[in-house]
C-alpha cells in the first residue's frame, strides 16, 4: 500500500509539471482560439535564454527579467507576423502555422545559444524526505506550490483585472468583444506574453529536472493528452488533467508496464485521452461546443 | 507548358472528366514520364538515383496519401510515419515468413495492413474532429513506434532491432541495383498516382470534399460522414503503407523503427502544406522542394563560407528556413507551390496582355 501511495504521489507531482505546460496552452487557446503547438518551443526558448544569461554572469533576477523581456518581444512578433495575417482562417491552418512557429523558435533558440545541454540549478535540492510512510521529493513540492501560486495568480488576474475582464470577454465571444471596443491584437500580445511567462516558469522546473536541451520542446507532446482530458479552455481542467495523466501514467507504468515490458508512458496518456474524448468530447471542464450549419 | 484550350471542347462527360483534358497536357505528362523512365536511367548516376530520386518519389507517394486525407477529405493526420512503418514491417514479415510471395504482393499486403491501422486511428473521428484528431493520430504514431521497438518478433528477433530486406525480385527480374530500385519505385508510384488522379473526380472524391468543406452540411444531404471519413483514412493509409514499404525496401534496405519517427510525419505534412493541399501535383512539387532545399542550403553554405560550415548551425538555419516557409505559405499562398505554378502559367499564357 505504501508503495502504491508513493507511486501515486510521485505521479501526481510529476503531473503538476505537465499542468504547467498545459496552462500556457489554455491561455492562448481561450484568447485567440489557436491550438499552440509551439508552447513546447516557447518553453525551450525561455529556458535556454535564461540559462545562457545566468552562465554569462547575470544574477537570477536579472536573467529572469531579461528573459521575460525576450518573451514579450517574441509575443509581439508572433502577433504581428503570424496571428494578424492569419486572422479569420481555419483553426487547422492556425495549428499548422504554430507547427512552423515551433521550428522557427527551436532553430533561433539553438542558433543563438547553441545546442549543448545546460545544467540548471534552482537552489532546490531534489532530495526525498518522508511524510508518514511515503517519501516525497522537496523539488516536486516546490513545483507543486509554484503551480498552485500560478493558478491562483491567473485566477485573480482573470477575475480582478481589466486585462482579465477583456480576456474573458474575448474568450466568450470575440466579435461581441471587438464591437465593445476591446482591442483584440493588444489582448493577443498580452496573452502570448503571459503564456511566455508561464512557459518560462515551466521551463525552469523542467530544465532543472532534466537539463536545458532540445528535448524540452517535446514536453508539448506530454501536454496534449492533458489538454484533451481537461478541456482546451479551462485552466482548472489543465491542472486536474495534468494530475490525472501524471498519476495514471506512473501507475500504469508500474502495474501494466511490467506486464507489457515497459516504455508505455509515451502512448498511454494518449489512449487515456482518446477514451476521455469518447466519453466527454469537450473534456472534463471544457465548454460544450454547439454546432450550427 | 504554355498553351490554350482553344477548339478542344468536351462533347461528352467522359472527356470532361478525364484527368488530362487537353492534348497538350497529355503530351506534357507523357513526355515527363518518358524522361523519368528512359532518359533518367540513361543519364543518372547512382548518387542521384539512390540519394535524391528514389526518396523524392517515395516521399511524393506518402505526401499523396496524406493529401488525399487532409487535402481532399479535410482530416488532419500527424501519424503518416506510423502508417509507413506498419506498411514496411508488414511487407518485411510477409516476405520473410511466406517465402515465395511476389514482392509487389507483399507491398500490397503492407499497404492493406496500414489501411487497417489507419481505419482504427480514424475511428474516433466519429465523435471528434479538427485538432482533436491530431491527438488520435499522435496516439497511433507513438503506439506503433513502441510496438515495433518493444516486440522484437517484428524484426525477426534481431538483437539490434535492425532488419535487412531480402533481395528485391520483381516479375522474375533482379531489382537490387540502384537502377532496378529506381524503376521499381517509379512503377509503383506511377500506378498509384494514376489511381489518385481519378479519385477526386469520382463520387467518393466528391463526398470527401463535401465532408471537408462542412461535415454537418454533408450529413444533411445524405452523405454517410463516418464511412466517408474512414474510407479516406483507409485509402490514405494504404498509400502511406506502400510508401513505407518502398522506403524500407527500395531506399533504406536496412531499417529500424527510428526511420519512421514523429519528425517524418511532420516532414510529410510539410510536403503537402508547401506543395499544395488538395493537389496531386502539389505532393510531387512539395516533396522535391523539401528534399532539394536542405541540399541547396548546404551547398550555398559551403560556397559562401568556403567549406568550413558548422553542421549544427546549418541544421538550425534549415529549421528556421522551413518554419518561415511553412508560415509564409500558409499566409501568402495556402494553395502552395501547385497554385503558384498555375498562376505563373495563366499569366504566361496571356502575356503580354494582363487581366489583373
Amino acid at each position: 500500500m505504501a508503495f502504491f501511495l508513493e507511486t501515486l504521489v510521485g505521479g501526481l507531482l510529476a503531473g503538476i509539471l505537465y499542468s504547467m505546460v498545459a496552462i500556457g496552452f489554455v491561455l492562448i487557446y481561450k484568447a485567440s482560439g489557436v491550438f499552440n503547438f509551439a508552447q513546447g518551443s516557447m518553453l525551450l526558448f525561455a529556458a535556454l535564454t535564461f540559462v545562457s544569461l545566468t552562465e554569462r554572469g547575470y544574477s537570477f533576477i536579472a536573467a529572469f527579467i531579461l528573459t521575460l523581456a525576450a518573451m514579450v518581444l517574441v509575443a509581439v512578433a508572433i502577433e504581428r507576423l503570424l496571428l494578424r495575417p492569419l486572422v479569420a482562417r481555419s483553426p487547422i491552418t492556425l495549428f499548422m502555422a504554430t507547427l512552423g512557429l515551433s521550428y522557427i523558435l527551436e532553430g533561433v533558440a539553438q542558433a543563438l545559444w547553441g545546442a549543448d545541454v545546460h545544467g540548471l540549478d534552482l537552489g532546490v535540492d531534489d532530495v526525498p524526505f518522508d511524510i508518514g510512510s511515503i517519501s516525497v521529493s522537496r523539488f516536486d513540492l516546490v513545483a507543486a506550490g509554484t503551480a498552485g501560486l500560478l493558478v491562483l495568480g491567473l485566477a485573480l488576474l482573470a477575475s480582478r483585472s481589466r486585462l482579465g475582464l477583456s480576456l474573458r470577454a474575448v474568450a466568450d465571444d470575440p466579435l461581441a468583444a471587438l464591437s465593445l471596443g476591446v482591442r483584440l491584437p493588444a489582448i493577443w500580445r498580452r496573452v502570448w506574453a503571459l503564456a511566455g511567462f508561464v512557459g518560462l516558469i515551466a521551463g525552469l522546473f523542467w530544465g532543472s529536472r532534466s537539463g536545458v536541451q532540445f528535448s524540452l520542446s517535446l514536453v508539448v507532446l506530454k501536454a496534449m493528452p492533458v489538454l484533451v482530458i481537461g478541456g482546451f479552455d479551462s485552466i482548472t481542467g489543465a491542472l486536474v488533467g495534468g494530475l490525472l495523466v501524471g498519476a495514471s501514467e506512473k501507475l500504469a507504468e508500474v502495474y501494466v508496464g511490467a506486464v507489457l515490458g515497459g516504455g508505455i508512458e509515451n502512448w498511454f496518456p494518449y489512449f487515456l485521452a482518446i477514451a476521455s474524448l469518447m466519453l466527454r468530447p469537450a473534456g472534463l471542464f471544457g465548454d460544450r461546443a454547439i454546432e450550427r450549419v | 507548358m504554355i498553351y490554350s484550350e482553344a477548339g478542344q471542347l468536351s462533347t461528352d462527360y467522359l472527356h470532361g472528366a478525364s484527368s488530362f483534358r487537353l492534348r497538350q497536357e497529355r503530351l506534357e505528362v507523357l513526355a515527363l514520364w518518358l524522361v523519368a523512365a528512359l532518359v533518367v536511367p540513361a543519364l543518372g548516376d547512382d548518387y542521384w538515383l539512390t540519394a535524391i530520386l528514389i526518396p523524392f518519389l517515395i516521399l511524393s507517394l506518402a505526401g499523396l496519401g496524406l493529401n488525399l486525407l487532409t487535402g481532399f477529405a479535410g482530416q488532419l493526420s500527424v501519424g503518416s510515419a506510423a502508417f509507413m512503418a506498419v506498411g514496411a514491417y508488414t511487407a518485411y514479415n510477409v516476405s520473410l515468413r511466406l517465402p515465395g510471395t511476389p514482392l509487389l504482393v507483399s507491398f500490397a499486403i503492407g499497404g492493406a495492413a496500414a489501411a487497417l491501422a489507419g481505419v482504427l486511428s480514424g475511428l474516433p473521428s466519429l465523435r471528434i474532429k479538427g485538432f482533436y484528431l491530431v491527438v488520435s493520430t499522435l496516439a497511433a504514431q507513438f503506439f506503433v513506434e513502441w510496438v515495433f521497438t518493444r516486440f522484437r518478433w517484428f524484426s525477426n528477433d534481431n538483437a539490434s532491432g535492425l532488419v535487412s530486406v531480402p533481395p528485391l525480385v520483381v516479375l522474375g527480374q533482379d531489382a537490387s541495383s540502384p537502377l532496378g530500385r529506381y524503376l521499381l519505385t517509379l512503377g509503383v508510384v506511377t500506378a498509384l498516382t494514376v489511381l489518385a488522379l481519378n479519385i477526386p473526380k469520382s463520387e467518393l472524391g466528391r463526398r470527401w470534399m463535401a465532408v471537408r468543406d462542412m461535415d454537418t452540411a454533408a450529413a444533411v444531404i445524405g452523405i454517410p460522414v463516418l464511412r466517408t471519413k474512414l474510407i479516406a483514412f483507409a485509402i490514405s493509409s494504404f498509400y502511406c503503407g506502400v510508401a513505407g514499404a518502398l522506403w524500407g525496401f527500395a531506399y533504406l534496405g536496412t531499417f529500424d523503427p527510428r526511420a519512421w519517427e514523429l519528425s517524418r510525419s511532420f516532414q510529410i505534412l510539410f510536403i503537402i502544406i508547401i506543395g499544395g493541399m488538395g493537389s496531386i501535383l502539389g505532393s510531387f512539387l512539395g516533396s522535391a522542394f523539401m528534399l532539394l532545399l536542405p541540399i541547396a542550403m548546404s551547398q550555398a553554405g559551403s560556397a559562401l563560407l568556403g567549406g568550413s560550415v558548422d553542421q549544427g548551425a546549418l541544421e538550425n538555419y534549415k529549421k528556421v528556413a522551413f518554419g518561415v516557409l511553412i508560415v509564409a505559405f500558409l499566409i501568402r499562398e495556402p494553395g502552395g507551390l501547385a497554385r503558384l505554378l498555375r498562376r505563373a502559367r495563366d499569366r504566361a499564357r496571356i502575356w503580354p496582355l494582363r487581366s489583373w
